[in-house]
Formats: C-alpha cells, sequence, structure tokens
C-alpha cells in the first residue's frame, strides 16, 4: 500500500514486518522517532515483541547480543555519538556470528556538537565486522530492512548488518512509501533458526577466550562470511525484486553509467540530487553517469571495477572525512584498481558534512574537477564545499 | 558586577516557561555575586553534558566546556585535577548523569572530588521530546513507553549520601531565592556537592502544579546527622503522589576532598622570552 509517511515511520513498519522478537533502542536525534514508532507498534499490537528501553545504547546492543544468542531475532537503531558508544559491542556481536539488524540514522559526530547528516559515523565503523548497506530514499531503506535479515541470517553468512540511512533527510522526510505487507514478508524471510544458540540442553558458550592458536581462524571465517556475502546480497536483492517488484540493486546500481565518460560514484540519499544533475548534464551534451553503492561492507571490487572499466575518469563524492589520510570510499576504491589494468584518474570530494546541502551546482564543480583530472590536471583530494572565507 | 554583564549573544532556545532560566539566572547572580566574594569569575569553569540543560554553556559568558553526553563529571575531575585552584561547577541533566553517566557520578560523590553538580531534573527527555527517563515516576507515560513504564525511578539524593558526596541538596525551578542559596552554598562548599533542581519541562512534562502543591523547605539544625538526612531524602522517592516534597540543604559534612590528596601543583607561566634569551646567550 502506498502512503506518504515519515521515513523514520517507514522503517519502524518495515522491522515490524520483519517480526523481531525483541527491540532495544535508546533515544537520540535523527533516530529518536523510529524508536518512538517500534514503541506506539508494540503498545498498540501490531508488533508483538519486548520493547526494552534502556539507560544508554551501549546496554541497548548488549541487551540484543543476549536476546540473538538465545536464538531470538532483534532489532535496534541508532545514530552519531550512540553508535560510538556501541562500538566495543559492535566487535562483540560481529565476532559472535550474531545477525542482529540495527539501522544506522547516518550522522556528523562531535566535536563540534552537530545533530545533522553525514556518514563519519558508520564510515567509523567500517572495521567492525558489520556488513553496511546504505540506501538512497526511504523506500530503498524500507526495503533493505528485510533484505538485511535474510542475508544475515543466512547460515553461511551469520553476520549482522547495519542498514545505513542519511540522518534528517531521510529520517524526518515525509514521501510517498510502499509500506510492505507482514505476511509477504513473512513468506519472503524465513523464521530465525539459527544453530548454535544457549540452549540448556545443548549447552553451548559465546564469547570464550581464543588464545593465539585460534583467534586468527574466528577473524579469517569472518573474512570469508563477507566474501561470500558478495553475492548473497545480489542474490537477495533480485529474489527481493521477483516477489516485491522493486529493485535498488544489490552491490551497487548504476545510471546513466553504459557510455558515460565521467563516472560519479557516492552513496545514500545524495545520489537523488547526482541524478538530476546528471540530466542536466547529458542535456548539454556531457556524457556524465552515475555508480551508487549499496554494499560498503563488504566492498564490491569486482563489481565497481567491471561498472567503471570504461570511464575516463572518475570522482567520488562521499560524506566522511578520513582525518590524516583522505576520505574512506575514495581510498577503497584507488586500493581495489591497483592491481588490475584499469588507470583513469580517480579522484575524491569529501562533502555534506555536518549537514552542509550537497546542491547540483556543487556537483556540477565535481564534474569540472573530473574533467580536468581527465586532461591531467589532477587534483586528487579535496573539500567540495569548502568556506574559505571563514577560516 | 552586574549579572547581566555574565549574558552571551547565544539566541535562547529554551522553551517559554523552561525551568532552565531559573537555573540560569541564579547561577548568574550567584557567579556575580561570588566574584566581589573572592572567587574570581575568571577562576570558574562550567562544565556540562548533552541534553536541553547542556545550553547553559552557551548563554554565560564564563569559561566552559560543552561534552558529550553523560561525561560532564570526568571531564569536571580532570580539569579539577588539572588545576585544583578553579572552580568547577557542573550542569547535567537526569539522562546525562543517571543513565549514561551513572558511574562517574557515584565516583565523584565516591572521591568527594571538590565539584559542585547541579541536577537539571526534569524527569524526562526534552532535547529529544519527551522519552522516560531514570527519575521518571514508574507508569509514565512519553513517546518511548506508550503503555507507561514499568520500573521505578530512582532518588539521586539517596544514591549521593550512599555514594559519600558531603553536601546534598534539593531545589525546585518555581523558588529562585532558594536556588541562589543552595548553589551559594554548594559552590562555597569544599567538597562533592550535589544540587537536585526540580526543573520543569513545560512541554513533555509540566510538574508545576503538582510541585507547587507539594514542596515545602526544610531548615534543618543537624546537617551532619547522616540517619536524619535519610530519613528526609527518603520521605519522598519520586514516584508516590501524595508525599510532601521536601526543598533545602539536607546533608553536609567535613571530608577529605579527593583533588587534595594529591602534591601540590602550582601552576606557573613561563617566561618564554627570558628562555629565549637565555638560549641565544648561552649560544654565543
Amino acid at each position: 500500500m502506498m502512503k506518504v509517511v515519515e521515513g523514520s515511520y517507514a522503517v519502524a513498519h518495515a522491522a515490524m514486518c520483519c517480526s523481531p522478537d525483541v527491540v532495544s533502542a535508546y533515544p537520540i536525534t535523527p533516530q529518536t522517532h523510529i524508536v518512538e514508532h517500534l514503541s506506539q507498534l508494540v503498545a498498540d499490537g501490531e508488533l508483538r515483541a519486548e520493547f526494552l528501553t534502556v539507560d544508554s545504547e551501549f546496554s541497548a546492543l548488549s541487551v540484543l547480543v543476549g536476546v540473538s544468542a538465545a536464538g531470538g531475532r532483534s532489532y535496534s537503531s541508532t545514530t552519531s555519538q550512540g553508535l560510538a558508544l556501541m562500538y566495543e559491542v559492535l566487535y562483540n556481536v560481529s565476532g559472535m556470528r550474531l545477525p542482529i539488524v540495527m539501522t544506522v540514522a547516518n550522522r556528523a559526530l562531535s566535536a563540534p556538537l552537530n545533530i545533522w547528516n553525514d556518514q563519519q559515523d558508520s564510515i567509523g565503523a567500517r572495521d567492525v565486522g558489520w556488513i553496511q548497506l546504505y540506501s538512497e530514499n526511504v523506500q530503498e531503506a524500507v526495503d533493505t530492512t528485510v533484505q538485511a535479515y535474510k542475508i544475515a541470517e543466512s547460515l553461511e553468512i551469520m553476520t549482522p548488518v547495519m542498514v545505513c540511512m542519511d540522518g534528517f533527510i531521510l529520517t524526518h522526510v515525509y514521501e510517498p512509501v510502499e509500506l510492505l505487507d507482514k505476511e509477504q514478508v513473512a513468506d519472503f524471510l524465513p523464521p530465525y533458526r539459527p544453530t548454535d544458540i544457549l540452549d540448556p540442553q545443548n549447552p553451548k558458550t559465546f564469547g570464550a577466550f581464543a588464545d593465539p592458536s585460534t583467534y586468527t581462524e574466528f577473524r579469517y571465517l569472518q573474512y570469508e562470511a563477507h566474501l561470500k556475502a558478495l553475492s548473497k546480497i545480489e542474490n537477495v536483492a533480485k529474489e527481493y525484486a521477483e516477489v516485491f517488484g522493486r529493485d535498488f540493486g544489490g552491490l551497487l546500481d548504476a545510471y546513466q553509467a553504459d557510455d558515460a565518460e565521467i563516472i560519479i560514484v557516492t552513496m545514500g540519499s545524495v545520489v537523488g540530487t547526482i541524478k538530476e544533475a546528471i540530466d542536466g548534464l547529458r542535456a548539454e551534451g556531457t556524457k556524465v553517469g552515475l555508480v551508487k553503492i549499496r554494499s560498503y561492507r563488504p566492498f564490491p571490487a569486482q563489481a565497481l571495477m567491471k561498472e567503471l572499466k570504461n570511464a575516463d575518469v572518475i570522482a567520488v563524492i562521499e560524506k566522511d572525512i578520513c582525518v590524516g589520510n583522505e576520505a574512506a570510499l575514495l581510498t577503497d576504491i584507488k586500493a581495489a584498481f591497483y592491481n588490475s589494468n584499469l588507470r583513469m584518474p580517480i579522484i575524491g570530494f569529501a562533502a555534506g558534512l555536518g549537514g552542509r546541502d550537497i546542491t547540483i551546482k556543487d556537483i556540477r564543480k565535481a564534474v569540472e574537477k573530473a574533467s580536468a583530472a581527465r586532461k591531467g590536471i589532477e587534483s586528487q583530494f579535496e573539500f567540495l564545499t569548502l568556506r574559505k572565507e571563514i577560516l | 558586577m552586574n549579572p547581566n554583564e555574565l549574558g552571551t549573544y547565544a539566541k535562547n532556545t529554551w522553551c517559554p516557561g523552561c525551568g532552565n532560566f531559573s537555573i540560569f539566572n541564579a547561577v548568574r547572580a550567584v557567579l556575580a555575586e561570588l566574584n566581589y566574594d573572592g572567587t574570581p569569575i575568571d577562576n570558574v569553569v562550567l562544565v556540562s553534558g548533552i541534553g536541553c540543560h547542556a545550553k547553559i554553556v552557551d548563554y554565560l559568558n564564563v569559561n566552559s566546556f560543552y561534552s558529550i553526553h553523560g561525561r560532564t563529571l570526568p571531564v569536571a575531575m580532570g580539569i579539577k585535577l588539572g588545576n585544583p585552584d578553579l572552580n568547577v561547577i557542573c550542569f547535567s541533566g537526569d539522562g546525562d548523569c543517571l543513565a549514561e553517566g551513572l558511574d562517574h557520578l557515584i565516583f565523584a560523590a565516591k572521591r568527594n572530588i571538590d565539584l559542585t553538580l547541579i541536577l537539571h531534573n526534569n524527569r524526562v527527555y526534552g532535547l529529544t521530546t519527551g522519552q522516560y527517563t531514570p527519575t521518571s515516576p514508574k507508569g509514565f507515560k512519553g513517546k518511548s513507553t506508550p503503555l507507561g513504564t514499568e520500573e521505578f525511578p530512582i532518588n539521586p539524593l539517596e544514591l549521593m549520601i550512599a555514594s559519600g558526596a558531603t553536601f546534598i541538596a534539593r531545589g525546585y525551578s518555581h523558588g529562585i531565592d532558594l536556588l541562589k542559596r543552595l548553589f551559594r552554598e554548594a559552590i562555597l562548599h569544599k567538597g562533592f556537592s550535589f544540587v537536585d533542581v526540580l526543573q520543569v519541562c513545560v512541554s513533555y512534562f509540566n510538574m508545576y502544579e503538582v510541585y507547587n502543591k507539594r514542596v515545602y523547605e526544610v531548615k534543618s539544625s543537624d546537617l551532619g546527622n547522616f540517619e536524619e538526612a535519610l530519613k528526609l531524602i527518603r520521605s519522598w522517592n519520586y514516584n508516590d503522589s501524595e508525599s510532601p516534597i521536601p526543598l533545602g540543604k539536607f546533608y553536609e559534612i567535613e571530608a577529605p576532598q579527593f583533588d587534595r590528596l594529591f602534591p601540590g601543583y602550582e601552576p606557573h607561566s613561563v617566561d618564554t622570552d627570558a628562555m629565549i634569551k637565555d638560549v641565544l646567550d648561552n649560544l654565543i
């Protein structure tokens, strides 16, 4: 049923359709409405789950560790400082192979204090062993939530998933969304049936000591699960498209990329603005295209190379900054291409930090820089919209 | 010093009628007053957490540190140990120091470090617009608990007396004269001072009517009596809807301060010109 709803409601509704046994979360802007909608759905009897309000994000995710280890399906959502506070538990969850799904309403980190959108929070948690899927709009965040459970709970994967959606831009927007049908989701998403749970009849332990003789192998198995997830994410997206009729791509998606000389690579809600900019540039005869990364972890190196191989130049636009080097996605793409025979210039821009708008004009500026790079005038990495006058 | 001199140009974004205005005005008046009485304003540092309360440091033209959620006290402890001569005043909310930062609160009291903590206790998460907190009454219907909470509230004063705080008081945002007295005494007290302020959130948990009917001021003559103070503190448990709510200073004792247990540290200004001259002289 297509309805105009708030992004947070749509995502809470999607989480409900996945029938989690326990939801635990702590309010923090701009994620708060997701928590509120879920607690209301529980209160109204629409979601038959335990909703646990707790004292911090650290507690919220710790509660879910217990739930998941006991064999329950669980859901949480957080953002920014909340995700940072969870950091220790994030590793526990992935290391214990607990398939928790969590929405991250992407927001900038303090200091200076800022509640607006960028993706520094989840990018900062890039190496914690969770799968990270980024959403272009509310509908994609909804659909990805269901896909996330299917991916996470596959016995060959058993890896937690963060569904990332830009804070405020997607959490607070009202737009038409196809809300899911609970029964249809139940058909698509089988009940959670893990093989390893805390069961008094068959005692096992979670998080036990692994000394140097076995620790590496635990990490290897996680690494291997992420490799397997590359095809799983593709397959689940295809399967989802067949059942629900919507396709936002698997590992990535492309727009006007086939004959593009300049290809922009990005993640999240800025995709919409970039598509607009591309339509304008195409009308003027500039062959620009877009590749949207859905799965940032596992990193789709092969799929990206396939999609980008014919470009003359690649411009990465991302909402994070790795102070001390450049920005995360740019480094990852360059690293992936180094051992290939692809030798086009790859340039990058940090943009939209702390909620600054990325406008069509800004995209055009990035494309101009990319054109210059194509002619050999290289600026490898820069801040796209830097207010030099206030420095 | 005129208290108005301690204002800033920052636009105030508290809701009209917010209890934070009383705390702000009382603190501002006390700081201006103390500036005459031998606590120079330049020696004062304000520390806040995250929440509506935290904006107070934006509105007071005093040295300040806007920390992160729950971490008001560790930052303040660091400042105090770094320079024990500073007068450190902390502002914290009930979500800030009774949920995410609860462990720090217990340790600050246990150590009896010479800080003042003013608790903006509105018993609701105001900045995230209306969820229950550790001091909300059982059954509180907030946006995260539409059916009402199942938990009993914490009595922060009981926690503080058990943890070792050496100054314990309670004020009310509708009663600025008492707030001024309590803040002044708390700041001048040597050791960990805890002032719980029933700070009403007009938007999400308006308790003015309830509090107005039930608060009364106590004047204890035996402030060092632990048992008496505990009895007073327990006479209202933040949950029942009948008991009178005592306000005032409940407990004050002297005890060794954590910040005085370390070898004296005298901050001194380094005469860099003399050092450079010395190096140059020795080169030649």
